[in-house]
């Protein structure tokens, strides 16, 4: 008792000798033990959480790879296959890696998605959705230069494609490919400087965006799947009461949350860990061959609904304009929505369809983005590009005059 | 009840995706089959490979001392057995042939065979290693059904023997063995088993280490997944 007692105060002193010199304490109680959130979070809402720990995984894992990887045409291939064999426990190093590139995306999906059925980027949330979509958009560049990295056939092919695209600009166009590749075709320069942008140069714009993002948020406050603000009804101390702290409360939740998903990553990592070719695709199994085009070329999964409106666009520039607009779209969602209330539980049959239609066109553009783009896929395509847009330009005017339920005052 | 209405959407859209490249993209490949926890046949398979493959073929990511180790072979029998051209165990495999050489004796170079299993599947590695046939215009003097054009003679003729394409007035285009070689079909298909077993084997050395380990942490993972819904529950007990 006596020996606590002296801990304790001992621990105090050195407490306020921080606090006096950096906010230790009153950002510990602002953004954790004294943070609240609504108390009715469903799954939806553990995704943000579960972005963060595989962001850890793949800072950790990347780390582990830069010290074994040779970022060389020479070497590069040669170096992911000794890092799988030789070094030690490197296999499962690498296949964290891999597979977590994979369910970011996931994750991140889903992440968007609640945002979307809850409407979690309107008013006042509407800089930690942008912020979100920038967050996206820099995940997208460090996952496509991560991928050139192990030097395989669909690495290769890939980028070459993918970089054209920017060929398609008028006037500027080949110039700016060229500055990309930093040569006339995919090279060892175009690997070493994908190798510096994937490890210094992204992950360091990820982190300070995120880092941004939970500011933002922190800011404001949480959404809950209600739509309400559960700051407009405090107790007497000022707390929120339909919110519980973020510790211990959230993170106990999130804690099994994290653990299920720890265990579904481990049946990926440890018993499929290339998920039949669609996490590790097949061609990237033989070394990058300039002179040997693969017969099918196809992004990873997560790109393939915008490679499916790319090539559904006849046109080059009219493809890339479309792809372009496909991933620029959602950034301006608080303001095409037009809908006086938040959250889909409150909103009419039009915005549930609308949403519903979208989510269809959206799976389906990833399906066909893999398949071969002939005969009837560039039709599907089309039609489901068409439906893709029209969610996002017509919202304007579906969302205004879609009946709403009313909205409680506190959250059920 | 509306969440899990869309889980369902997506879960149904996944299905459907998968099953959908997959007839989308492959040939009609015979299934090889293999059993990769079968040691025997992996030990089978690497006598083969040596025998029949590696003359012109390298495996350059494996080592002699690894696969002596993963199928249980003594650094003795490995000297004996298998290492034809090496002098140390812990050697890659190697062919003897100059790659420059061989570039010019058949179109290209033979590639290594060390991702080969991984890159194209077992079942097509089977499937093309018995779907060589009689061709009188090619240099080699065979083709290939399954990669047209191929420029790797049919280095297993002595086993399998002779095949010759049919394609018969009812429009049935099938392989047929005229000469037959030492090997009854069952014998050879099951020799070209091994073999790609093997290829399989060294394609990822440690598929079976891995997945072993798998089941633990799954199982650690669920102890520790209890354990935090109990605290979980404990913690949000007084909360209405």
């Amino acid at each position: 008792m006596m020996k606590d007692k002296k801990q304790n105060e001992n621990s105090g002193k050195i407490l306020s000798w921080i606090d006096a010199r950096f906010p230790y304490s009153e950002t510990m109680r602002e953004h954790i033990t004294e943070y609240y959130a609504s108390k009715n979070f469903n799954i939806w809402y553990v995704f943000g959480v579960l972005a963060m720990v595989v962001l850890v995984i793949q800072l950790l894992t990347g780390i582990f790879l830069t010290m074994n990887y040779k970022p060389s045409s020479a070497e590069a291939f040669s170096s992911v296959e000794y890092i799988m064999r030789d070094v030690e426990w490197g296999w499962l190093i690498r296949y964290m890696h891999s597979t977590g590139a994979s369910f970011f995306f996931v994750v991140v999906y889903l992440h968007m998605f609640r945002a979307m059925l809850y409407g979690s980027y309107k008013k006042p949330r509407e800089l930690i959705w942008i912020i979100g979509m920038l967050i996206f958009i820099v995940l997208m560049a460090e996952a496509f230069a991560g991928y050139l990295l192990p030097w395989g056939q669909m690495s290769y092919w890939g980028a070459q494609v993918i970089i054209s695209i920017f060929g398609a600009i008028p006037f500027v166009g080949e110039a700016l490919v060229e500055i990309i590749r930093g040569d006339y075709s995919i090279s060892d320069i175009t690997l070493n400087r994908f190798f510096a942008l994937h490890v210094i140069a992204l992950p360091l714009a990820l982190i300070a965006l995120i880092f941004v993002h939970i500011v933002a948020l922190h800011e404001v406050g949480s959404n809950n799947p209600d739509g309400i603000e559960i700051k407009d009804h405090k107790n007497e101390d000022g707390i929120p009461v339909d919110g519980v702290a973020f510790h211990p409360y959230h993170t106990s939740k999130d804690l099994v949350a994290i653990i299920a998903f720890l265990m579904i990553f481990s049946v990926v990592v440890f018993f499929a860990p290339d998920m039949g070719g669609y996490f590790l695709e097949y061609a990237n199994f033989e070394k990058a061959n300039p002179s040997a085009t693969p017969e099918h070329i196809a992004p990873v999964w997560y790109f393939t609904p915008y490679y499916a409106i790319l090539r559904a666009v006849p046109d080059k520039l009219g493809g890339a304009i479309a792809m372009g607009l496909s991933v620029l779209l959602p950034l301006f969602l608080p303001w095409l929505d037009r809908s006086k209330v938040k959250s889909i539980r409150y909103r009419g049959w039009i915005y549930k369809t609308s949403l519903s239609l979208f989510v269809i066109s959206f799976i389906s553009l990833g399906v066909l983005g893999v398949l071969p783009a002939d005969g009837i896929y560039v039709s599907m395509a089309r039609f489901f590009g068409i439906l893709y847009f029209a969610f996002f330009l017509l919202m304007p005017y579906y969302s205004a005059i879609d009946k709403t339920k009313p909205v409680p005052s506190r959250v059920t | 009840m509306k969440i899990n209405k869309y889980i369902l959407i997506i879960l149904a859209m996944i299905c459907s995706f998968n099953s959908g490249i997959y007839a989308a993209t492959q040939k009609t490949l015979e299934k090889a089959n293999n059993d990769s926890g079968d040691v025997s046949s992996l030990q089978r398979g690497a006598r083969n490979f040596m025998n029949y493959c590696s003359g012109c073929h390298s495996a350059e990511y494996i080592r002699y001392d690894v696969i002596g180790e993963d199928l249980g072979i003594t650094q003795s029998q490995l000297k004996k057995y298998l290492m034809f051209n090496a002098q140390q165990s812990f050697d890659t495999i190697n062919t003897s042939m100059e790659m420059e050489d061989a570039a010019g004796w058949f179109g290209q170079a033979p590639p290594d065979l060390s991702l080969m299993a991984r890159a194209k599947s077992t079942d097509y590695v089977y499937t093309f290693l018995k779907s060589f046939y009689i061709d009188s215009s090619s240099p080699t003097g065979v083709d290939n059904s399954i990669l047209a054009g191929t420029s790797m003679p049919n280095v297993l003729w002595e086993l399998q023997g002779h095949q010759e394409y049919i394609n018969d007035e009812s429009g049935s285009e099938r392989l047929e063995i005229t000469i037959p070689g030492k090997m009854s079909e069952e014998d050879f298909n099951s020799f070209l088993r091994d073999t790609v077993n093997f290829l399989e084997y060294i394609s990822e050395p440690i598929k079976n280490e891995r997945q072993a380990l798998g089941v633990k942490v799954l199982i650690f993972l669920a102890f520790f997944l209890v354990l935090a819904y109990l605290l979980k529950k404990e913690i949000w007990k007084e909360v209405k």
